[in-house]
């Protein structure tokens, strides 16, 4: 599997070098949402200095927005009083902020060494053929995601499944379409521990 | 074996709550902690000779000992970004007994001196960041976390932090500045965080395990923990096995047992019929073993002498049906990867060793690559601000050390495979 191109501002597109940087947007011309507005207040509030927020704040513009949209990112700078460069840099660093549209629903299948051994990479070939082109998953291949216990493996939505066998990938899709709990006996959660010890 | 520490009654429903876990115990270890004065406690973790269990392997006492003394800002960071490929053991502790960390976190900030603290957990382990939230509000509620714990003269606040995807925010300075809300890239050292770590001021970071040990030890006094394991690996050790293994998962052993016992007798070893091409002993960051090193005891320095690594704790085995090649191209891909990219040797180092394996997938590679990509290993060893470049070095140094016939056969058998059987027009660069 070869890097997808990232659209990348200054990396895989040119930077517009005509146009000033952006500076801190203006309060009184930058419209943000009450709600997202007190929950980055709220984490800044909980650091000694308030830019430790930014990882948070910029996944809670990401669940309004969907994405780190320039808008997006324009409302965590003008809560936090930054730069957008600062959290542009930020925003193309982690894997779990996306630089683009994506589907409402990540799917991110763990295709690392122990779940490759295990059948990762038909898995993931099998998920992405089945959801196709329907805009509401964001299908992505991932490094390892700690489960190789269950592998291979995928988190849907923050939510750990696993075993999983090309043949599960209709229910997977299903359950995510209609909103139910997704392989519910597949879930990690319900997973005893491995070693006889421990159930003594 | 001597009992389980971490993994008693892991199971039990409800662990995960304070009523449940107090009334087995918890947080007795805090009290008894606080009764004795932080240097008695330091000096019980120092007897206790735990090396730290993320990775790289330094005594937990030691590293609390170098923190400056008096009353400077003081910050503990646990380290919960469980990331190296092949490791789960945080992510299961942190699920079923998160009160087990935060008290020996409690304890470990009050033997240092610090009176801040953040737990920096992997934004992709969302059901045991919000587990861990609810936790920390109970212990906040029952007085565990805040002003003047159980009445005494320590203060601790508590913060969990939640990263966004990036293997390098488990290197300890990577962590630090995305913590400072930036990139997470490594810092030079020296300074070491000890001494200007997070915002700058002396810092302690520990890893998840290590911390969650710290109540087992004051409960049963260092000394006590000393006696299990090894001389210079003491106490138990959580070790995820994966891969190709009929029962895959978190095993909690006595350091220093046959590795073998560890993959076959727990583990069910590979599937039948099949035997051990090779193993990862301490996740991918760690030189490979063959089946000749199933016999070396599992623990730090006996791993080291073999010419590995226990590092996180996290066996991945290979089994005879699989090339190393793909072994060593998946390995390759996830430091490429993950790169930072701030040091030249590890951003352009993986890139190309990247290209030269997929050069060999692909029959255009000679024997010579196999020199080349090694060379190019060697260039990246020690030659960066962390290690994330010597973590794919090593690993794919030690399969081509030990593969190298395989290697070559595959160069051969791809060569002859991509040459096809109809000649295609011969082109004017081709001419001799």
């Amino acid at each position: 599997m070869s890097q997808p191109a990232t659209g990348i501002r200054g990396w895989d597109v040119p930077a517009d070098l005509d146009k000033d940087p952006a500076t801190i947007p203006d309060p009184a011309r930058t419209p943000v949402p009450d709600a997202l507005r007190q929950e980055i207040e709220a984490h800044m509030a909980l650091y000694p200095d308030r830019r430790s927020a930014a990882l948070p704040a910029l996944e809670a513009a990401q669940r309004v927005h969907g994405w780190c949209s320039p808008e997006a990112i324009d409302q965590v700078a003008c809560v936090m009083q930054i730069t957008p460069a600062e959290l542009d840099a930020i925003a193309t660093f982690y894997d779990m902020l996306e630089n683009e549209p994506v589907g409402q629903h990540s799917v991110y299948v763990c295709t690392n060494i122990s779940c490759s051994l295990c059948g990762a990479d038909e898995l993931y070939a099998a998920i992405r053929d089945a959801a196709g082109d329907d805009p509401a998953f964001n299908v992505r291949a991932f490094e390892c995601l700690g489960a190789c216990d269950i592998a291979p493996m995928a988190s849907v939505d923050g939510v750990y499944i696993g075993p999983l066998a090309p043949g599960d990938v209709p229910q997977l899709l299903d359950d995510i379409r209609a909103g139910r709990p997704v392989l519910a006996d597949k879930q990690l959660a319900r997973r005893a521990c491995a070693d006889p010890k421990a159930a003594q | 074996m001597t009992d389980t520490l971490l993994f008693k009654d892991i199971d039990e429903p409800g662990l995960n709550t304070l009523a449940v876990y107090e009334a087995r115990g918890g947080y007795e270890s805090l009290r008894k902690a606080l009764r004795m004065t932080p240097e008695e406690v330091l000096s019980e973790l120092e007897a206790s000779g735990i090396r730290g269990r993320g990775g790289a392997g330094f005594a937990m006492g030691k590293k609390v000992s170098f923190l400056p003394h008096g009353s400077i800002d003081k910050y503990l960071v646990c380290n919960a970004d469980e990331s190296e490929p092949g490791t789960f053991k945080d992510r299961e502790l942190m699920q079923k007994t998160p009160h087990m960390l935060i008290e020996g976190l409690i304890v470990a900030s009050y033997a240092a001196g610090a009176t801040r603290s953040f737990i920096y957990i992997r934004g992709e382990y969302v059901q045991q960041a919000d587990i861990l939230e609810a936790a920390l509000i109970e212990a906040r509620g029952a007085g565990y976390i805040g002003e003047r714990i159980l009445g005494s003269e320590h203060s601790l606040s508590l913060v969990v932090h939640r990263g966004a995807g990036a293997y390098i925010c488990g290197e300890e300075t990577g962590l630090l500045d995305s913590l400072e809300g930036k990139r997470g890239n490594p810092r030079l050292k020296p300074p070491f965080p000890a001494n200007q770590g997070l915002y700058q001021g002396p810092t302690l970071i520990n890893n998840v395990e290590t911390l969650a040990t710290v109540p087992a030890i004051i409960r049963m006094s260092g000394a006590e923990y000393a006696r299990i394991g090894t001389e210079t690996s003491t106490g138990t050790k959580l070790v995820s096995v994966s891969g190709h293994v009929q029962r895959p998962g978190n095993y909690e052993i006595e350091l220093g047992i046959p590795s073998r016992e560890l993959i076959y007798d727990l583990a069910g070893g590979p599937p039948a019929g099949r035997s051990v091409k090779c193993w990862f002993p301490g996740g991918s960051s760690a030189p490979v073993l063959t089946a000749e090193d199933l016999d070396v005891p599992y623990d730090f320095d006996s791993l080291a002498k073999a010419g590995s690594m226990l590092g996180s704790g996290a066996i991945i085995v290979v089994d005879d049906s699989t090339p190393i090649l793909d072994v060593a191209l998946k390995t390759a891909k996830f430091y490429r990867h993950e790169s930072c990219g701030k040091c030249t040797p590890c951003r352009e180092g993986t890139n190309w060793t990247v290209h030269m394996l997929e050069r060999i997938d692909r029959g255009e590679a000679t024997p010579m690559d196999l020199e080349i990509m090694a060379s190019v290993q060697d260039h990246i060893i020690g030659h960066c601000l962390c290690v994330l470049g010597d973590a794919m070095a090593m690993p794919i140094g030690s399969m081509i050390a030990k593969f190298r016939d395989e290697f070559e056969s595959h160069i051969e058998s791809r060569r002859l495979s991509a040459l096809t059987p109809e000649p295609g027009p011969i082109t004017a660069g081709a001419t001799a």
